[in-house]
């Protein structure tokens, strides 16, 4: 069994460590459909592969974050991409092979994957 | 939904809405009764009796992006369907506490399923509140407070990065131990 005590070591570290991140501004913000539909269509295990990148690749500019529904129900998983400038690129039917490459693309190299993107014609078809 | 840890992220998720300060989820095996409870409380602002008697129908939400509401009715008819029974205890002000009870080792039990990513994701992810986690199969069983947590990093984010990892790393060694994977 693992128990809190092993905080500590982390607390010491990080308390030297605190002053320097702190004033960090965030490049990305990703945020993750997680209501009933989202859930249902698998978002957990994308918002657990984004936040352990995230963590594991040290991207100290990018905060995750979750969302209810946003109305788009049949696109879930939604990921939503918001740069510094507030502009939003929004992602569908992500899984978490595809939450690997937006990770991989978009945050770490700046480029927006085009083709999990949702577009005017996937909107149009669903008002139909 | 095809994990009953997927219906506790879903339903605990109704805690941070209803403003909690601290929120407890219960998850206990035990196979002499053979039945796998679940119990998530909080003390948010609760709710109606009229609106308790309506939350598990499908056709009710207080949401208005759309005019149903999922979740809690997928629990309850998860937990139904294994000769269990499901219970929501509210009052305006008074908090709200739901139980699930499964039978354990009915066929039509959904497995837990991936519990240790749900109370990670529900902890890391809204620190607006504390969330107390107890499990318990049989004789084994392990608590995560986040109280605790908070006091033992001193200052350090609960969603600070290591952290988040340290949490999520206890979560799934303490469940291997207690055999959660068998359920």
């Amino acid at each position: 069994m693992k128990s809190i005590a092993e905080l500590n070591a982390i607390r010491d570290r990080k308390k030297q460590a605190i002053d320097i991140r702190e004033g960090g501004e965030k490049k990305y913000r990703v945020v993750v459909g997680m209501a009933t539909c989202g859930i249902a269509a698998g978002a957990r295990p994308v918002l657990t592969t984004i936040s352990d990148m995230v963590q594991a690749e040290k991207l100290d500019d990018v905060i995750v974050q979750q969302t209810g529904c946003i109305g788009l129900c049949q696109f879930e998983p939604i990921v939503e991409v918001f740069e510094a400038n507030d502009k939003k690129t929004t992602y569908c039917k992500v899984d978490a092979s595809k939450a690997k490459e937006i990770v991989e693309q978009h945050l770490k190299r700046g480029q927006a994957v085009t083709e999990f993107m949702l577009s005017a014609a996937d909107l149009e078809k669903a008002k139909a | 939904m095809n994990e009953i840890s997927l219906n506790i992220l879903d339903v605990a998720e109704n805690s941070v809405s209803a403003g909690a300060s601290l929120c407890e989820v219960d998850v206990l095996a035990d196979t002499e009764s053979d039945t796998l409870t679940v119990v998530i409380k909080d003390d948010g602002k609760g709710m109606s009796e009229e609106v308790v008697k309506k939350v598990s129908d499908p056709f009710y939400t207080t949401r208005t992006t759309r005019k149903v509401g999922m979740g809690t009715s997928l629990f309850k008819m998860a937990a139904e369907v294994t000769g269990g029974k499901f219970e929501i205890c509210s009052a305006l002000g008074a908090g709200t506490t739901v139980t699930a009870v499964f039978g354990l080792s009915h066929i039509d039990r959904m497995p837990l399923g991936d519990i240790s990513s749900t109370i990670h994701t529900l902890m890391v992810m809204n620190t607006g509140l504390d969330w107390v986690y107890r499990f318990k199969f049989d004789e084994n069983e392990f608590t995560v407070d986040t109280r605790e947590i908070k006091e033992a990093t001193d200052g350090v984010p609960i969603d600070d990065p290591d952290v988040s990892g340290f949490i999520r790393d206890m979560l799934r060694e303490n469940h291997k131990e207690c055999g959660a994977d068998n359920l």
